[in-house]
């Protein structure tokens, strides 16, 4: 062999590891965003089960308000969309372009953040707490698990606004993002598992 | 085409076209069932079926037209360890709600 073709075998090789280990990258991510899927199945089972279990207490009937959630599903769903109008700009290399989407990404999130925030804060004030019943229990837990994962995605977002700004959309800040688009993507699938088991049943 | 295997959703995939279209059918698929119970005048059966079905087809959408997860072999693992943990889902949450129904219904019944 002479060395010229080791060379190329070598950057061949190097090529092959590489694209091996951002592939790995994104697999090992969608395993972890399965296993998330199984812990909010557990968080859906226990509130399926206390559903019912007023204590005497306030019903969903009586604490949701199906026009504000509606409102909250619209942000979360508008979100989804102008996340993935920035992937379509990463496909383009057009950085300032991403980050005005991650941006407007950003603020709708944030939107549904403080209006669930905002919900829960009156919740207590009314004294229907999470002490208050099972049932109540239920709903803060499930619904303060995914606004929690939100907040994370949120906080996520916002390092790599910073990311592509000072790096531009190099391949690990691509991968990232990418990643990140499926974190976003599968908290909106979980949100219509949510308006609809929490929200809509607990109204009916 | 490197790019075409590196992706757990595909990103190669997404269009414009693609992401309107999956905005759009989520904003109608969401609308159905909350107009439903807003307006509570269908009967309580075909509303349950009309929530279960609009969030069932919407999360299918999603999958599709913002996850891009399709049957192609690049996806193919994806795919199969999505179904592994509906499969355990179905279990877990149907197994719950069994045995605790059935409690309930031994224990106030």
């Amino acid at each position: 062999m002479t060395p010229q073709v080791q060379a190329i075998d070598a950057a061949l090789l190097a090529a092959h590891e590489h694209h091996d280990a951002r592939d790995a990258q994104a697999f090992g991510f969608w395993l972890y965003i399965l296993s998330d899927l199984i812990l909010f199945s557990s968080l859906f089972a226990t509130f399926a089960v206390q559903m019912r279990s007023f204590a005497g207490g306030p019903t969903g009937k009586d604490l949701f308000d199906l026009r504000y959630v509606a409102v909250e599903t619209l942000l979360l769903l508008l979100s989804s969309a102008s996340y993935g109008l920035a992937m379509l700009a990463v496909q383009q290399g057009r950085s300032a372009r991403v980050m005005r989407w991650l941006g407007v990404t950003f603020l709708l999130g944030l939107g549904f953040i403080l209006m669930e925030v905002h919900e829960f804060y009156g919740l207590v004030l009314a004294g229907h707490g999470p002490d208050r019943s099972g049932f109540i229990s239920a709903y803060f837990t499930l619904v303060g698990t995914h606004g929690t994962h939100v907040t994370f995605g949120l906080i996520w977002m916002a390092a790599m606004l910073f990311q592509v700004g000072f790096k531009g959309l190099s391949k690990p800040v691509a991968g990232r993002l990418l990643r990140l688009s499926v974190f976003w993507h599968f908290l909106d699938i979980v949100w219509i598992g949510v308006f609809s088991v929490v929200y809509l049943l607990g109204v009916m | 085409m490197a790019e075409a295997h590196n992706t757990i959703a595909g990103e190669h995939q997404g269009s414009l076209l693609g992401y309107s279209i999956g905005f759009v059918l989520s904003a109608i698929l969401t609308a159905i069932p909350f107009a439903l119970v807003i307006n509570g005048t269908a009967p309580r059966e075909a509303t349950l079926l009309g929530i279960f079905a609009a969030a069932v087809v919407q999360i299918l959408v999603h999958l599709h037209y913002f996850l891009h997860l399709d049957r192609s072999s690049a996806q193919r693992w994806n795919l199969m360890t999505l179904l592994f943990t509906l499969m355990v889902m179905t279990i877990f949450i149907g197994g719950s709600l069994w045995i605790m129904l059935d409690l309930h219904s031994r224990m106030m019944g």
